[in-house]
């Protein structure tokens, strides 16, 4: 009974220090969110606030424009929309790409690939200039829309070699089969294959949103209405100018995280499942 | 009415590597012809011609009259089982079944009736709603053939069905396919390496080795006159001895064994399978037993005759470098008499002269005897 109880106390020990520095960081964040003052200024190494005040998540949550607009709710409906139809539209080419790469040989099938991969090599700022000229000549500069394209391109190389390992290990012989029976092309696909990787679907999609929902550079580039705004993007002006307001900047950040973290807690078993599927043939 | 399946001098090619070729051969309608050879011989590859899977860079396929190579897959009226089975692992049992009438857009009722007709001819009722994983190895795999049945093809393909079961599992499916194959009455093309499974399938046998076609014929034509040295030895298990050896002036030598042949002089490989090789008081050949293997019902003696030259060539890729090979011939006896022989012994052998196969040494073709 006494190792038992010794190896207990011993492990949790150490699960409750390694947790304690992960989580140091932002339980500073959450600090800053509750202090009144908002301000940077250290008073010893805890993360405990001196007095407890919700005024920082008042100011990030019930901004207005000068017309009075909520611009909270209405950047999180940018951010939600914004890389939900990015994460679609993304999600959608990258499928019917991804099948297309497993499944048939075809001129430059390895090319396309390797260059998928390598495009990926680059941050993204590099392409902002041709892609403002291109969004400009679109007419798109400045909107949703103009935005949700650059998310959903960016998105479909990783995406596709994502999906792509997801449609390798399944057996060719299904298809055939499939193909025996008369289907076409598209209800192989549609019908047998499809389903089955959904999981991958699904922590694809998860990524892509992930990414669209954090993207800050594109988005200050390309937006210059604030009723336009992604959060990231006001999240960087509460500090910006000459009066950085870090209570805000804090509060905010949590609460941008909220919806990612919310996802992650539900589909965190898919998770590990859709990343280890790929290692283990069969 | 079935059809017969005529292959035309039909050949496959992949770039420079040549997976197939000059395959002639066909089949009768209704018949069960099993494709049997050692692994990359080229037999999946030519089931999967007919199916096709794979399009053939030489020759011609017909079914009955019609051509068919230059088909698609699901216009040739050609079903296969795959060896995977390639059950779609999100449908159910009866989804799975009823997919190939999904595909052809039959209405639902009629679909529905057709997959009770073909569950309740393979027992699969009570598993209709079941999913693929949730059944045992045997149960998959009638629902394989199940769903290529539901299409009524004219020409059923089984590649390796049985690969994947347990060898209890395997003897009574290899029955129950056969007598099920007996009652479709449609032609059969049935790929195996297992010889034994040819041999107990087939109404007729092609074997084939890297790519070539060594023999077409009844299971018991294969095993009476093996047209060549790799046939010879490929089918029957234990394989047959084979012996290389002159012949002069009617005599075959080979080490301390000679016995009359008559067959022209020359180099040949003298052919014995285990049954034709008895042990004799007084027999013409000595040996010494090196291994005794009792199988139940007859028991087999692998003895080493001193200075014998045992042929090697056109084994199985890898066997082939084995270099020289003990001298050994082996002879059965019945069962429980195996016991009675210690490893080391010495006894005399006779050679049952008129069963005896001979095969011309640099091109391992048979060579016909003109009498015995």
């Amino acid at each position: 009974m006494k190792p038992r109880a010794l190896e207990f106390v011993v492990v949790h020990l150490v699960l409750l220090v390694a947790s304690a520095a992960v989580l140091y960081p932002v339980l500073w964040v959450l600090r800053l969110a509750l202090s009144p003052s908002g301000r940077l200024a250290a008073s010893g190494p805890l993360p405990i606030p001196d007095e407890l005040s919700l005024s920082s998540f008042e100011r990030f949550v019930f901004a207005e424009d000068f017309h009075g607009r909520p611009l909270f709710f209405m950047q999180l409906g940018n951010s939600l929309l914004v890389s939900g139809a990015a994460t679609l539209v993304g999600v959608m080419c990258a499928l019917s790409a991804a099948y297309g790469f497993s499944r048939f040989a075809f001129p430059l099938r390895e090319v396309g690939l390797r260059s998928m991969l390598i495009s990926q090599m680059f941050p993204a700022v590099v392409t902002a200039v041709p892609l403002l000229v291109l969004l400009d000549v679109l007419g798109l500069f400045g909107t949703t829309a103009g935005l949700v394209l650059i998310y959903a391109t960016s998105s479909v190389p990783f995406s596709i070699w994502m999906l792509k390992g997801y449609f390798d290990v399944l057996p060719r012989d299904l298809d055939e089969s499939a193909r025996l029976d008369g289907a076409s092309h598209w209800m192989v696909f549609r019908r047998i294959l499809l389903p089955l990787v959904r999981p991958g679907i699904g922590i694809t999609a998860l990524f892509s949103f992930m990414n669209a929902y954090n993207e800050f550079v594109m988005a200050s580039i390309f937006l210059d209405d604030v009723t336009l705004y992604t959060l990231p993007v006001t999240l960087q002006q509460s500090v910006g100018g000459h009066d950085p307001d870090w209570g805000m900047f804090a509060a905010g950040s949590l609460l941008l995280s909220i919806p990612v973290v919310a996802i992650f807690f539900f589909v965190q078993k898919q998770m590990v499942q859709g990343l280890t599927a790929g290692a283990v043939k069969g | 009415m079935t059809l017969s399946l005529r292959f035309e001098r039909v050949g496959k090619r992949y770039g420079e590597t040549v997976v197939l070729s000059d395959i002639s051969f066909r089949t009768e309608p209704g018949e069960l012809v099993v494709l049997v050879g050692p692994s990359g011989c080229g037999k999946s590859t030519l089931m999967r011609l007919v199916a096709g899977l794979e399009t053939l860079t030489e020759g011609a396929l017909y079914a009955g009259d019609q051509r068919i190579d230059d088909l698609p897959p699901h216009e040739r009226g050609v079903g296969m089982v795959f060896q995977s089975y390639a059950l779609y692992p999100h449908l159910t049992v009866r989804e799975n079944l009823g997919f190939p009438l999904e595909v052809k857009k039959v209405p639902l009722a009629e679909r529905a009736k057709e997959v009770e007709r073909v569950a309740e001819l393979l027992s699969l009722g009570p598993l209709l709603d079941r999913l693929p994983r949730q059944l045992s190895g045997g149960q998959r795999q009638r629902v394989a053939i199940g769903r290529c049945l539901v299409r009524k093809p004219e020409i059923y393909c089984f590649d390796e069905p049985l690969s994947n079961l347990d060898a209890a599992l395997r003897t009574q499916i290899r029955v129950e396919l056969k007598s099920l194959q007996r009652r479709l009455g449609k032609t059969t093309l049935y790929v195996t390496h297992d010889q034994v499974e040819a041999m107990t399938m087939a109404d007729r046998i092609v074997v084939l080795h890297k790519g070539v076609v060594q023999q077409v014929g009844r299971p018991e034509e294969l095993y009476d006159r093996p047209a060549n040295t790799f046939v010879a030895r490929f089918i029957g298990t234990p394989s047959m001895s084979l012996v290389r050896g002159k012949v002069e002036g009617g005599v075959f030598e080979s080490g301390t064994m000679r016995l009359p042949l008559d067959v022209p002089d020359g180099e040949v490989v003298l052919g014995m399978r285990p049954e034709d090789v008895l042990v004799r008081e007084g027999g013409p050949i000595t040996g010494v037993v090196r291994t005794v293997e009792p199988v139940g019902e007859v028991g087999y003696l692998h003895v080493e005759v001193s200075g014998l030259r045992i042929d090697v060539e056109g084994l199985a890729p890898g066997s082939a470098s084995e270099t020289p090979r003990a001298p050994l011939l082996t002879a059965s006896v019945p069962g429980r008499e195996a016991f009675g022989y210690a490893e080391g012994s010495e006894l005399r052998l006779e050679l049952r002269a008129e069963r005896l196969h001979v095969f011309d040494a640099s091109t391992g073709a048979r060579i016909e005897r003109s009498r015995v």
